[in-house]
């Protein structure tokens, strides 16, 4: 049986690494669909640049969800130890990343990046023990 | 999938890892300096801001954001997020050889993959074309 105090902590771990992953995929998104940086600071300087990213709907939409994120991280850093919330929210945001990735933004997520993602997500629990 | 990048993207990787992880190290001293901060003591907050670990912190970790978002305009988000999981490689060893701290086995062996994770992605493709997506659900890419 899960009592409600820890199904409180991982309720909270769970909306921390689902705002991270939302914020990253719509970051991604915008970027996506502004282009390639380096072509267009070439073409209109580091302000044309700046202009691009910051006039972008997903983008903005992104950073705010990383910015609540934040907060949110921090909430959960007050009912959760450390030791558990810090790996297990990188862990499921890395998963959670390659799931979305393969969803949203069509990416070709191969077995070696299933494996890279896998790696990544023990690796960081491990070096959180 | 594109296969090649130029040396000056995998520049904006490496400064992805190394400024996500000496970001945090610094904000971490610097906060550590400045002391606990909770709803009693916000005005500590602000005094944060005259700590030079601190300031270095946030000029490092809004460097990462740019160098960041400048990655996913030309590479995909499963592409990047290794090269980011690398910090916590950097700042693991950064403890052991410059802070000289204990490291377990359980840390070696989760540094040892996470590199394997980077170098698996590092030799692969680093971006997905869409129109070879669309082409192969159309079915003409078959």
């Amino acid at each position: 049986m899960i009592s409600p105090q820890s199904l409180h902590v991982w309720g909270s771990i769970s909306f921390v690494a689902g705002l991270a992953v939302a914020g990253e995929v719509l970051i991604a998104a915008g970027m996506r669909q502004i282009g390639d940086l380096d072509v267009i600071r070439a073409r209109s300087g580091i302000g044309g640049a700046i202009k691009a990213v910051l006039s972008n709907s997903k983008f903005v939409l992104g950073a705010f969800g990383m910015a609540f994120n934040f907060f949110a991280m921090l909430f959960t850093l007050s009912i959760a130890e450390l030791t558990l919330a810090a790996p297990a929210i990188a862990s499921l945001t890395y998963i959670g990343n390659a799931i979305a990735a393969r969803i949203f933004l069509r990416e070709r997520v191969d077995h070696r990046r299933w494996l890279a993602t896998g790696f990544v997500a023990l690796g960081v629990v491990l070096l959180a023990r | 999938m594109k296969h090649a990048l130029k040396p000056s993207q995998y520049a904006v990787l490496i400064a992805i890892m190394l400024t996500a992880s000496l970001g945090d190290s610094l904000l971490s001293r610097g906060m550590g300096q400045v002391g606990q901060v909770d709803l009693h003591h916000l005005p500590l907050l602000w005094h944060a801001l005259f700590n030079p670990f601190v300031d270095g912190g946030i000029i490092l970790l809004i460097g990462f954001f740019a160098c960041y978002t400048t990655a996913l305009s030309w590479a995909d988000l499963t592409f990047v997020m290794p090269a980011t999981a690398f910090g916590y490689v950097v700042i693991a060893l950064t403890g052991r050889f410059w802070l000289h701290e204990q490291m377990s086995w359980s840390r070696w062996a989760g540094i040892l993959l996470i590199v394997c994770a980077v170098g698996f992605v590092a030799g692969g493709p680093s971006r997905t074309e869409h129109h070879e997506l669309d082409q192969m659900d159309a079915g003409v890419g078959r």
